[in-house]
């Protein structure tokens, strides 16, 4: 590593933490209906949508209806990219004439940009026409955020509010996340990425005659305003099939900046978001200590890892799978940002990382996604681990746990264990049964250890709602389509239901007042608490697994044995 | 009922404005714009279309500079990397493969250290660049194979230099240079 690597990871730290409170004031202006400088823009195309759908804004959803809007909204988004994908040949826009998508790889795939996943088992330029991917998937990388934002805010008013039943309007949270935020910043961004190269365009791909003399073709079609949100959405589902790794989804060293600032930058945002609109900005900013905390230790663990020598293949810093304009620290720097932030986009392939910075990678994932985490998702996963903490707190000195003067009981603990624990079964489940089945062992592509590792991360990937690979994995099968289908549906929904429950539960109590006995859920040692919750809950339940995968590959490694 | 109407009328006016104004309006912008960009970077040469700026091409002539390695062949639909990992034996004999057989096209001893790029392959398969290292080292094969003249020589290492791209505003990525535009650039030499 050197000085050029060291100015832009600061400079990345430092983007990030000057636009972290303008967004999160903003966004926090948005959310709690107040006017913002978008509102005589937007305000009267916001009052139009709702009366042509027939919703009043005004009525308020207990946690119940919340959820059934919820879902019945992401089945919609399903169907239509199910059906989209199996009728291509029928459609229009299509000017390759892709042929219709199979039924289980138009199911995994429609599952998968529904729940923010972006999980890929196809090639885009191959697989799938512009229409597909416009209308199908663009759209569900709005929503799908817009869902998260929706199910984050739920929970924010269900700590702020006393004795109520409503936790807001579903409908609402969805229109204002998706007008207000998504689609502005979305338009910047894509104008942004196109003037570095990204291409933007209808045109049938072109055929070009080399220096050379043989045929390329030249893939095109409208990617920037895919990639813009795919980033800002933490969907990270690629336009072309090697994601921002391809020269004309991430050109140039500043497009790539753009597109890591993007990543993390509505999650940093929302957790600044959630204390001004509780009205403690420290309470947020104890819960971005405790993520940048475990962040720049990941970092800097897969960083030094990625630069020790690889006694195998005689080199440190192995450029396999990486870009030359990117190099090795943005490479991993972008790793580990799109596996903390439930992006799953990637610049460079994980498959090739060494065994320790993919570690990273994966023990990110599996973590919950709470280091900044997925749009909303990040916020919601990382409240389920506060309420492990208080309860954990509460029960080394004795007194019923609280957060933000709210009792945290019997039915909070149990939804909380629930969505920290059932995701993180249908990763070793799924693990187990994948190296169980014949179909699950043919799409190993690596010998040793680290076939092991591939599986592991795709069950960690799809749970996690993550997207990223190690794509040597052949999982476009029937079996891989199916079962991480499934795994991404539990990894969403098991835990977005009981993040509601929870805030219905909150939003019924009464708020009790700050006492000397109340623990401080704002100074360090409620981070040093929460981080350490996160830490071990991941360590217990992945250490062994992870032991058989990454860390015995890399002992194998230093002693330079191939497979 | 009333939530499953709700539900289908919302969803068609928030498609209709993220997956129809909203791509409809970056297209227009960025055609209005970025046209160069936004229609893939492509590169004309006596109006025949040779490649895009962004996309490697596949050089093997001894007269050319050569791209990084492609695990998918330099293939565009669709791209492809290896996906080897770390510990993989069919990447150890690629990578030994291709130095020993990049020594050889370069008549380099055995005591030049090779640049990282050029004995791994890219992410994309299309990866444009090189690093400036590895364009150095084939600079007399070229060349070699054009029968350069001296002078000729001497302007095709400066091509080289006028050719690598350092980090984006001063801070952003690494040194690099475009093979297929250099390539360009030593056809017209």
């Amino acid at each position: 590593m050197d000085i050029l690597d060291l100015t832009q990871i600061v400079l990345y730290a430092a983007c990030l933490i000057v636009a972290t409170p303008i967004l999160g004031s903003f966004m926090a202006k948005v959310f709690e209906g107040e006017k913002n400088f978008l509102s005589p823009l937007l305000g009267p195309p916001e009052k139009l949508s709702y009366r042509l759908a027939g919703i009043d804004p005004k009525e308020e959803m207990g946690w119940k209806r919340y959820s059934l809007a919820l879902l019945v909204f992401n089945a919609l988004g399903f169907l239509t990219v199910y059906l989209l994908q199996i009728f291509q040949k029928s459609l229009p826009l299509n000017s390759q004439g892709l042929t219709n998508v199979s039924w289980d790889l138009a199911f995994n795939t429609a599952v998968s940009f529904m729940t923010n996943t972006n999980w890929q088992a196809y090639s885009g330029e191959s697989t799938l026409g512009y229409l597909v991917q416009m209308l199908g998937l663009t759209v569900q990388n709005f929503l799908s955020a817009a869902t998260g934002i929706a199910v984050m805010l739920g929970l924010i008013r269900g700590l702020t509010r006393k004795s109520a039943v409503g936790l807001g309007n579903f409908w609402v949270d969805l229109t204002r996340s998706t007008l207000y935020v998504l689609v502005p910043l979305s338009l910047l961004w894509a104008l942004l990425l196109t003037g570095q190269g990204v291409v933007q365009n209808f045109t049938p791909y072109l055929k070009a005659t080399t220096l050379e003399g043989s045929a390329q073709i030249i893939p095109l079609g409208p990617a920037a305003s895919q990639i813009a949100i795919k980033q800002l959405g933490t969907n990270g589902g690629g336009f072309f099939g090697v994601n921002s790794a391809h020269p004309f989804e991430n050109p140039t060293p500043f497009s790539n900046f753009l597109q890591m600032f993007a990543l993390l930058m509505i999650p940093a945002a929302q957790v600044y978001m959630f204390g001004v609109m509780i009205k403690r900005k420290r309470q947020g900013l104890a819960l971005l200590a405790a993520m940048s905390i475990i962040f720049v230790l990941a970092f800097g663990v897969a960083l030094k890892a990625e630069l020790l020598p690889n006694p195998v293949l005689g080199t440190s810093a192995a450029m396999e799978g990486k870009e030359t304009r990117f190099g090795i620290a943005n490479s991993v720097l972008w790793a580990v940002a799109t596996s903390s932030a439930s992006n799953g986009s990637v610049n460079a392939m994980h498959d090739s990382l060494s065994p320790l910075a993919g570690l990273i990678a994966m023990l990110n994932i599996m973590l919950g996604e709470v280091i900044f985490g997925g749009v909303g998702a990040g916020f919601y996963g990382i409240l389920m681990h506060v309420i492990l903490t208080v309860f954990i707190a509460g029960l080394m000195v004795g007194r019923t746990p609280e957060y933000l003067g709210k009792k945290i009981e019997g039915p909070e603990i149990c939804w909380a264990v629930v969505a920290v624990l059932i995701p993180n079964a249908v990763i070793l489940g799924g693990s187990v049964l994948a190296n169980m089945l014949p179909c699950g062992i043919s799409g190993i592509s690596s010998a040793g250890p680290h076939g092991l590792s591939q599986i592991l991360y795709a069950f960690s990937s799809a749970a996690g709602n993550n997207g990223s690979a190690f794509a040597g994995l052949n999982v476009n099968t029937v079996f891989y389509n199916v079962a991480l289908g499934i795994a991404m549906l539990i990894g969403r929904f098991v835990v977005i239901i009981p993040a509601l429950a929870i805030a219905g539960s909150l939003a019924g109590k009464k708020t009790a007042p700050v006492s000397s006995g109340t623990f401080p859920t704002d100074g360090a040692l409620f981070i040093l608490l929460l981080v350490s919750v996160i830490l071990i809950v991941g360590a217990l339940t992945f250490l062994p697994v992870l032991t058989l995968g990454p860390i015995v590959e890399h002992f194998l490694m230093l002693q330079g044995r191939a497979f | 009922m009333k939530l499953l109407i709700q539900a289908l009328r919302l969803f068609l006016i928030l498609t209709l404005l993220t997956g129809v104004v909203y791509p409809a309006v970056v297209t227009m912008a960025a055609q209005l714009f970025f046209s160069y960009q936004a229609n893939g970077s492509l590169v004309m040469k006596n109006g025949k279309l040779v490649g895009s700026e962004l996309l490697a091409q596949k050089f093997q002539g001894e007269g050319y500079f050569w791209s990084r390695s492609s695990a998918a062949d330099f293939a565009t639909v669709p791209s492809g990397a290896s996906n080897l990992g770390p510990t993989s034996a069919a990447l150890k004999e690629a990578v030994l493969k291709r130095a020993e057989a990049f020594r050889k096209a370069n008549h380099l001893s055995q005591g030049v250290a090779l640049p990282s790029d050029i004995v791994f392959a890219s992410g994309s398969g299309l990866d444009p660049h090189i690093s400036p290292e590895a364009a150095r080292l084939q600079a007399d094969r070229v060349a070699k194979a054009r029968k350069l003249s001296e002078g000729k020589r001497q302007m095709l290492y400066k091509l080289i230099d006028q050719y690598t791209e350092a980090p984006q505003f001063g801070v952003l990525g690494d040194p690099r240079v475009n093979v297929f535009r250099l390539n360009l650039a030593v056809d017209s030499l």
